[in-house]
C-alpha cells in the first residue's frame, strides 16, 4: 500500500504532503528532508525506484517539481509510477488555466484531487473526468 | 442582520487568504519564523470571530502551516466547528484540516461522531464523500464502533461514488474495530460483483489487504477471484488479484497448477509492463508448483525488461532475476552476458543489483572471467563508495562457501594484491584477513604468497599513503605476519628483514608496527639459521647489529604494545650478540622460539576430543564459592576464550589395551572424515576423492613469466594458464576414457560427454584445508567480547511471556549488529515480526560501546505453562572493525514460577476457593531451613510471586495465580512445611520443587 505522497520542489521544500499511515508531526520534517535528499541526489539517468529503510520510494520529476511516493514492499512499483503520472495529468487538466507554480496557491484543491484518487493508501479512481467531478461541482457551488 | 453580513465580508477582504500566506512566506525568506508567528497570531484572532467564512479561511491557512511542520493542535476545536458548517465549501476545508491534523489521541474527535453521522446520511453525495475521505484518515476505535453500521449501509448506496468510498473505508474500520468484520463480510463479498468497476476494484483492494494479514480465511473466495481474473480487463484490479493469489497459493498448492495457465497467458498477451512484472513475480514466488517451462518464459521476459532502455524496467528486471536465481540458478546463469553488460550501466543502483546477481552466478568455470570483468570495473569506477562495493563483492564472490569456486589460489592471491592498489579504500582489513586466511589454510600456496607479500613489504611506501583506520595499510599487517611466520619460504629473507625495519615503519598504526616487530624477530631467527650454516660468523653478527641499531626506534614508540615487544626483542638480540661474540652457535635455539607449525583449528574441535573414562567433568574440583562471589569473579571475556582454547580435559591413567582400542577408533574416524587434515601431502588425495572427482594428479603450473615485477603481479595470466590447464586435463581425461573403453567392452563403459566441460570436471589446482563448514576463527586474532544475559520472566496476559535480557559488553571493542535468536520448542516460541521465518533472529535494537550494558525485551508465546523448560539460543554480533560474526550460546530457563503473577486475594475469597473442592492437594517439607518465619514468607513472596492472604500465629496462607488463571494456594507453617493446593497438579509439583530449590540454596 501507499504510505505517503510528497510533492517537493528542487530546493527540497515540501509543497504537499499526505500520509496514509500515522507519522508523528515531529518526525515528518526529518523524514521528508531525508526522503527528498535521497531523491534529489539521484541523477536523471538513474531509475525511479529507491530502496529506503523498510520501504521503497517511487519518484518522478516534472520540471522543478518532484513527486515522491512511499510504498510498502508488496506494492507494484510500476503501477505506482504510472499512478503518479496519472495524477499529474489530472492536475494538468484541472489547472490548465493557471501556471504550474500557482498550483500551490490552490493546495486544498490539489488535496481534493489526491483524495479522489488515493484513499487509505489504495488507488480508488484513475478516470480523469470522474476524479474531477466533485471538484467541478465544488467550483459551480462557489460560483453560484 | 444584513449589516452584519456586509461587515463580515468587508472584514474578509482585508484578511489574508491562503495565497497571500504562501506568497508572504516566500517574500520573507530571511525571517520566516517571525513572519509565520505573526500570521499565527492573526489566525488566532480570526478564529475568535463568529463569521464561519473567516474561520474556514483561517483553518485553511493552518492546514498549510501544519504541512510546513508547525503544530496546530491547539486549533482542533475550531477545525471541528468548520467541519460542522452547513456549506460544503467550508465543510470541505474543515474535513481536509481534520484529516491532516487529527490523530487517534486528538480528544475532540469524540465530539465529531454525530456530525459525521449526519454528513454520512446527507442527501448531497459530496457531503458524504468528503466525510468518508476524512474519516479514513482519523478514524478511531470509538468512531469505528459507532459508525460501522452507518458505513455498512452506505456500501449499498445507490451512487457508485459513495459505494466505492464506503467499501474502502471499511478496511480501516475493520482494523480499528475487528468485531465489525463478521457482519460486514457478506456485503463486502457482494461488492466483488458490483456492476461498477470502481466499486469492484475497491472491494478487491480491501479483500487483498485483509487476505495479506490472514490468508487462510479467504481461500473460499478463490473461485470468485479466479473468475474475476479471467474476465477483468482493468489492470489495476488484475494486479491486486494476482497479488492476492500470490498470498493464497502457499496455503493451497492446487491453486498454483490452476493459475499457471492464465498467468502465462497474461504474460504473453499484456502490454502493460506493471502487469507483466506482477505476473512474473507471482510465478517466481510460487514456482515450487510450476513447470520449468514457465520459469524459462519468465527469464525470457525479464531479459526483455533488462534489455529495455528504460532504467526502471531494467532495475525491476534485475530485481526479479535475483529472486529466480535463488531457486533456478541454471536458468539465470545462461544470461551472464546480459548481467555483465549491466555493470557498465550509468545508473549505480542498477550496477549494484547486477553485482548482487553475479554473486549467485559464479561457478568454477566462470569465476576467473567474472572477476576479471569486475577488476576492469574497479579500475574504471568513479567514487569510492561504488569502488568499495565492488571490492567487497569481488572478495565475497571468491570466498563464498569456503572458496568453493576457486581453482587456483595463486590467481586469488594476485587478485588480492592487485586490489591493494586501490586508492582510498576502507576495506584494507578485509583484504588482509583474506590474505591471512588463504596463506594459512592453503599450504601449497605459501611459497607464492610469501613471495608476493615480500614484494608488498618492499613497496610498502606505495600503500602507506592512506593511513586512516581500516585503510589499505592494514594489508601490511597480513604481509608482515605471513612473511614472518612462513619465513622459511622467503627467497631473500635479509632483504625483507631490512624492509621491515625501515624507519618509515614507525609511521604505521600501532597494531601493525607490533606485528612488524614480532615478525622481524621470526625473520631474524631464519636469517641467523641460514647465515650460521655458511660458516662465516661475521654475516650473522652483522644481522644482529642491524637489529640492535633499528629496534630502539620501536622501543620509543608511543604504542605500548610496540614498545613492550620491541624492548623484549631488543634485549634478546643483545644477549644473542653476546653469545655470538663468544662464537656460540645460537641459531638453533633462536629458531626454537618460533618453532611449531600453525594448524587451522575448527571452532568446535574441542568437542571431538573424547572425554577419558573416569573423568567426571561435572563434578566439582573444589566446592563452588557462594553465589554472589562467583558473579563478581567472572573472568573477563578475553581470558575465558583463551582458556577455552588451551584447556584440555586431563587424561587419567588408562591401561594400554584401552589406549590401543581408542587409537584404532580414532584412526577409523579420521579416515572417514574428509575434513581431517593430515600432516602428509597425501591428504589432498583424500579430499579429491571426497569431491567425487576422478583421481587426477594436480598439474604443477610452470610459471613462464617471472612474477617479480615489484608489487605488480598480474592476475590475468592465470586466466590463460587456467585455460591451458583445463585443456590439459581434458586431454588427459579423454586419453583415460579411451583407455577405459579399450579395456572394457565398448558400450558398457560409462558414457561421458567429453564435449562441453561440466562443473565437476574442473579440478582445483590448490585445495583449501576445510576444517568445518564454518570459517576458522583463527584467521585474525579477535577479541572475544562476552555478553551476560540476565533473564527475568516477566508476564503479560494469556500465553505471552516477556523476557528482559541485559546485554553487557565486557570486552573493549564496540559491539554491533547483534542478533538474538532462540531455537523454538513446540511449547515456547519467540515472537518474531510478521514476515520473518521461524529461524530468523531478532535484531537487538542497539549497539554497545565497551563496558556498557543495555536491556532488550523479547516476547515469547508459551502454550503450556505447567512444566519448566529451557530454551537454547545464540547471540551473534560483530565486533567493530572486524568483519566476522561472533557467536555466543546461552540458555533461557523458564521456571514455572515465572508463569505466576502476584495477585492479591482476600481471605473470604481464599476460603471459598479452598472449599470449592476443585483443587488438588500436595505438600512439601523444607529441610534445614533456619530463618525467621517472616523472612521465609518474604522469600516466597519475592522469589515465587506469592502474596500473603492471612497470617495467624504459626502459619500463613499465601496465594498466587498463573498467567493462564490457575490458582495456587499455600499454607506455610512455622515448622517449615508447606501444604499446597492448585487446580493443576503438575504445575503445583513443579512450583513446589522450585520453592524447595530456593531454600536448599540458602
Amino acid at each position: 500500500m501507499i504510505k505517503f505522497v510528497l510533492m517537493v520542489n528542487r530546493q527540497g521544500q515540501t509543497r504537499l504532503s499526505r500520509y496514509y499511515q500515522p507519522v508523528e508531526l515531529s518526525r515528518r520534517a526529518a523524514l521528508e528532508a531525508d526522503v527528498v535528499r535521497c531523491c534529489l541526489s539521484r541523477k536523471k539517468e538513474q531509475c525511479s525506484f529507491v530502496e529506503y529503510k523498510d520501504f521503497r520510494l517511487v519518484y518522478r520529476q516534472y520540471a522543478a517539481l518532484y513527486i515522491v511516493v512511499g510504498v510498502s514492499d508488496a506494492e507494484n512499483e510500476l503501477s505506482v509510477y504510472e499512478l503518479v503520472h496519472n495524477f499529474v495529468e489530472v492536475l494538468d487538466k484541472y489547472f490548465s488555466r493557471v501556471p504550474r507554480h500557482q498550483i500551490m496557491f490552490n493546495l486544498d484543491r490539489v488535496h481534493v484531487i489526491l483524495d479522489e484518487m488515493i484513499q487509505n493508501g489504495h488507488v480508488v479512481e484513475t478516470n480523469r473526468s470522474r476524479v474531477l467531478a466533485p471538484l467541478t461541482a465544488l467550483d459551480k457551488m462557489a460560483d453560484g | 442582520m444584513a449589516l452584519k453580513i456586509v461587515k463580515g465580508s468587508i472584514d474578509r477582504m482585508f484578511d489574508k487568504n491562503l495565497q497571500d500566506l504562501v506568497r508572504g512566506i516566500r517574500n520573507h525568506k530571511e525571517d520566516e519564523a517571525k513572519y509565520i508567528s505573526t500570521c499565527i497570531d492573526e489566525i488566532k484572532q480570526e478564529l475568535k470571530q463568529d463569521n464561519i467564512a473567516v474561520k474556514a479561511n483561517a483553518v485553511c491557512k493552518l492546514t498549510y502551516l501544519q504541512m510546513l511542520g508547525y503544530d496546530v493542535s491547539w486549533a482542533a476545536f475550531n477545525i471541528v466547528e468548520v467541519m460542522s458548517s452547513s456549506k460544503f465549501t467550508y465543510k470541505r476545508i474543515g474535513y481536509l484540516a481534520a484529516s491532516q491534523c487529527f490523530h487517534e489521541s486528538t480528544d475532540v474527535i469524540m465530539l465529531t461522531t454525530n456530525q459525521i453521522r449526519k454528513d454520512l446520511s446527507s442527501p448531497n453525495q459530496y457531503d458524504t464523500g468528503v466525510a468518508l475521505t476524512g474519516l479514513s484518515c482519523f478514524v478511531t476505535p470509538d468512531l469505528a464502533r459507532d459508525l460501522a453500521n452507518d458505513i455498512m449501509t452506505l456500501m449499498s448506496h445507490t451512487k457508485p461514488y459513495i459505494r466505492k468510498k464506503a467499501v474502502l473505508i471499511m478496511y480501516k474500520v475493520f482494523l480499528k474495530y475487528p468485531e465489525s468484520l463478521r457482519p460486514a463480510f457478506p456485503r463486502l463479498k457482494e461488492k466483488l460483483e458490483d456492476p461498477d468497476p470502481g466499486v469492484q476494484s475497491a472491494a478487491v483492494n480491501v479483500i487483498c489487504e485483509l487476505a495479506r494479514r490472514n490468508p487462510k480465511n479467504y481461500l473460499s473466495l478463490a473461485p470468485l477471484f479466479f473468475k474475476l481474473m479471467t474476465s477483468s480487463t482493468n489492470n489495476w484490479v488484475l494486479i491486486k488479484i494476482i497479488k492476492l493469489f500470490g498470498a493464497l497459493t502457499p496455503l493451497e498448492p492446487r491453486l498454483g497448477k490452476k493459475l499457471i495457465e492464465p498467468l502465462t497467458n497474461l504474460i504473453h498477451s499484456t502490454s502493460a509492463m506493471s502487469l507483466l512484472y506482477e505476473c512474473v513475480n507471482t510465478v517466481i514466488a510460487g514456482q515450487y508448483c510450476c513447470s520449468l517451462g514457465s520459469v524459462v518464459l519468465c527469464v525470457q521476459k525479464l531479459r526483455i525488461l533488462i534489455e529495455d532502455s528504460d532504467q526502471n524496467l531494467k532495475y525491476l528486471g534485475l530485481l526479479a532475476m535475483s529472486k529466480i536465481l535463488k531457486t533456478h540458478p541454471k536458468s539465470v546463469q545462461s544470461h551472464k552476458d546480459l548481467i555483465l553488460q549491466c555493470l557498465d550501466d550509468k545508473d549505480e543502483s542498477i550496477r549494484l543489483r547486477a553485482l548482487d546477481l553475479l554473486y549467485g552466478m559464479v561457478s568454477k568455470k566462470n569465476l576467473m572471467e567474472i572477476v576479471k570483468k569486475l577488476m576492469l570495473h574497479v579500475d574504471k569506477a568513479e567514487g569510492t563508495t561504488y569502488r568499495d562495493e565492488l571490492l567487497t563483492k569481488i572478495i565475497d564472490i571468491c570466498c563464498q562457501s569456503n572458496y568453493q569456486y576457486i581453482t587456483n589460489f595463486e590467481w586469488y592471491i594476485s587478485i588480492l594484491v592487485e586490489l591493494t592498489r586501490l586508492e582510498g579504500t576502507r576495506h584494507g582489513h578485509l583484504i588482509a584477513s583474506q590474505m591471512l586466511d588463504v596463506a594459512i589454510r592453503v599450504k601449497a600456496i605459501r611459497v607464492f604468497a610469501v613471495a608476493q607479500m615480500a614484494t608488498l613489504l618492499d613497496n610498502a611506501h606505495l600503500l602507506t599513503g592512506n593511513m586512516q583506520r581500516n585503510g589499505i595499510c592494514e594489508v601490511l599487517y597480513a604481509a608482515a605476519w605471513i612473511c614472518g611466520e612462513f619465513s622459511e619460504h622467503l627467497e631473500n629473507p635479509m632483504q625483507t628483514l631490512e624492509a621491515m625495519l625501515r624507519p618509515k615503519v614507525a609511521t604505521l598504526p600501532g597494531h601493525i608496527q607490533a606485528v612488524y616487530v614480532q615478525n622481524a624477530a621470526k625473520l631474524f631467527a631464519t636469517v641467523l639459521k641460514s647465515q650460521e650454516g655458511n660458516t662465516d660468523g661475521t654475516a650473522a653478527q652483522e644481522t644482529s647489529q642491524l637489529m640492535i641499531e633499528r629496534l630502539p626506534l620501536f622501543v620509543q614508540s608511543a604504542n605500548l604494545e610496540v614498545q613492550e615487544r620491541a624492548s623484549c626483542i631488543l634485549q634478546l638480540v643483545k644477549y644473542i650478540q653476546k653469545l655470538q661474540q663468544k662464537d656460540v652457535e645460537v641459531a638453533e635455539e633462536v629458531s626454537a622460539l618460533f618453532a611449531g607449525e600453525l594448524n587451522p583449528v575448527a571452532p568446535k574441535a574441542q568437542k571431538k576430543v573424547p572425554v577419558p573414562e573416569g573423568l567426571d567433568l561435572d563434578a566439582w574440583i573444589n566446592e563452588p564459592p557462594s553465589e554472589s562471589e562467583s558473579e563478581d569473579e567472572q573472568p573477563k571475556a578475553i581470558f575465558t576464550k583463551e582458556e577455552h582454547k588451551h584447556s584440555r580435559p586431563r587424561h587419567t591413567e588408562v591401561d594400554e589395551k584401552e589406549l590401543a582400542k581408542r587409537r584404532e577408533a580414532r584412526k577409523q574416524e579420521q579416515a572417514n572424515n574428509p575434513f581431517y587434515i593430515k600432516a602428509s601431502p597425501s591428504s589432498q588425495k583424500v579430499y579429491q576423492e571426497s569431491t567425487g572427482v576422478e583421481h587426477i594428479p594436480v598439474v604443477q603450473i610452470d610459471l613462464s613469466v617471472p612474477l617479480k615485477v615489484p608489487g605488480l603481479p598480474m592476475s590475468d595470466q592465470y586466466v590463460k594458464l587456467e585455460e591451458e590447464r583445463r585443456q590439459k586435463q581434458r586431454v588427459e581425461k579423454k586419453k583415460k576414457e579411451k583407455k577405459k573403453r579399450k579395456e572394457k567392452h565398448s558400450g558398457r563403459g560409462k558414457k561421458r560427454d567429453s564435449g562441453p566441460e561440466s562443473e565437476e570436471d574442473i579440478t582445483p589446482a590448490h585445495m583449501v584445508d576445510i576444517v568445518t563448514e564454518e570459517m576458522p576463527e583463527n584467521a585474525l586474532p579477535i577479541h572475544t567480547p562476552i555478553t551476560v544475559c540476565d533473564i527475568q520472566g516477566n508476564l503479560q496476559d494469556g500465553s505471552q511471556v516477556v523476557v528482559s535480557v541485559i546485554f553487557e559488553n565486557k570486552c573493549d571493542g564496540f559491539l554491533k549488529s547483534m542478533e538474538f535468536n532462540v531455537l523454538d520448542s513446540l511449547n515456547a516460541k519467540l515472537q518474531r515480526p510478521e514476515g520473518s521465518g521461524p529461524h530468523d533472529g531478532l535484531t537487538v535494537p542497539f549497539q554497545l560501546p565497551p563496558g556498557v550494558s543495555n536491556e532488550a525485551r523479547f516476547v515469547f508465546t508459551v502454550q503450556s505453562i505447567v512444566m519448566p523448560q529451557k530454551l537454547k539460543g545464540t547471540l551473534t554480533f560483530i565486533v567493530k572493525d572486524s568483519s566476522t560474526h561472533e557467536k555466543l550460546d546461552f540458555k533461557l530457563h523458564f521456571t514455572c514460577t515465572s508463569y505466576l503473577i502476584t495477585t492479591p486475594c482476600y481471605s473470604d475469597a481464599f476460603a471459598k476457593l479452598l472449599e470449592s473442592g476443585d483443587l488438588k492437594c500436595s505438600s512439601v517439607r523444607l529441610e534445614g531451613v533456619s530463618m525467621p518465619f517472616h523472612h521465609l514468607l518474604a522469600r516466597i513472596c519475592f522469589h515465587h510471586h506469592f502474596s500473603v492472604v492471612e497470617r495467624i500465629d504459626s502459619c500463613s496462607s499465601m496465594y498466587s495465580r498463573s498467567i493462564q488463571g490457575h490458582h495456587v494456594c499455600l499454607l506455610v507453617k512455622t515448622t517449615v512445611s508447606i501444604d499446597a493446593k492448585c487446580d493443576e497438579p503438575t504445575l503445583l509439583g513443579n512450583v513446589l520443587d522450585e520453592i524447595k530449590q530456593t531454600f536448599s540454596q540458602c
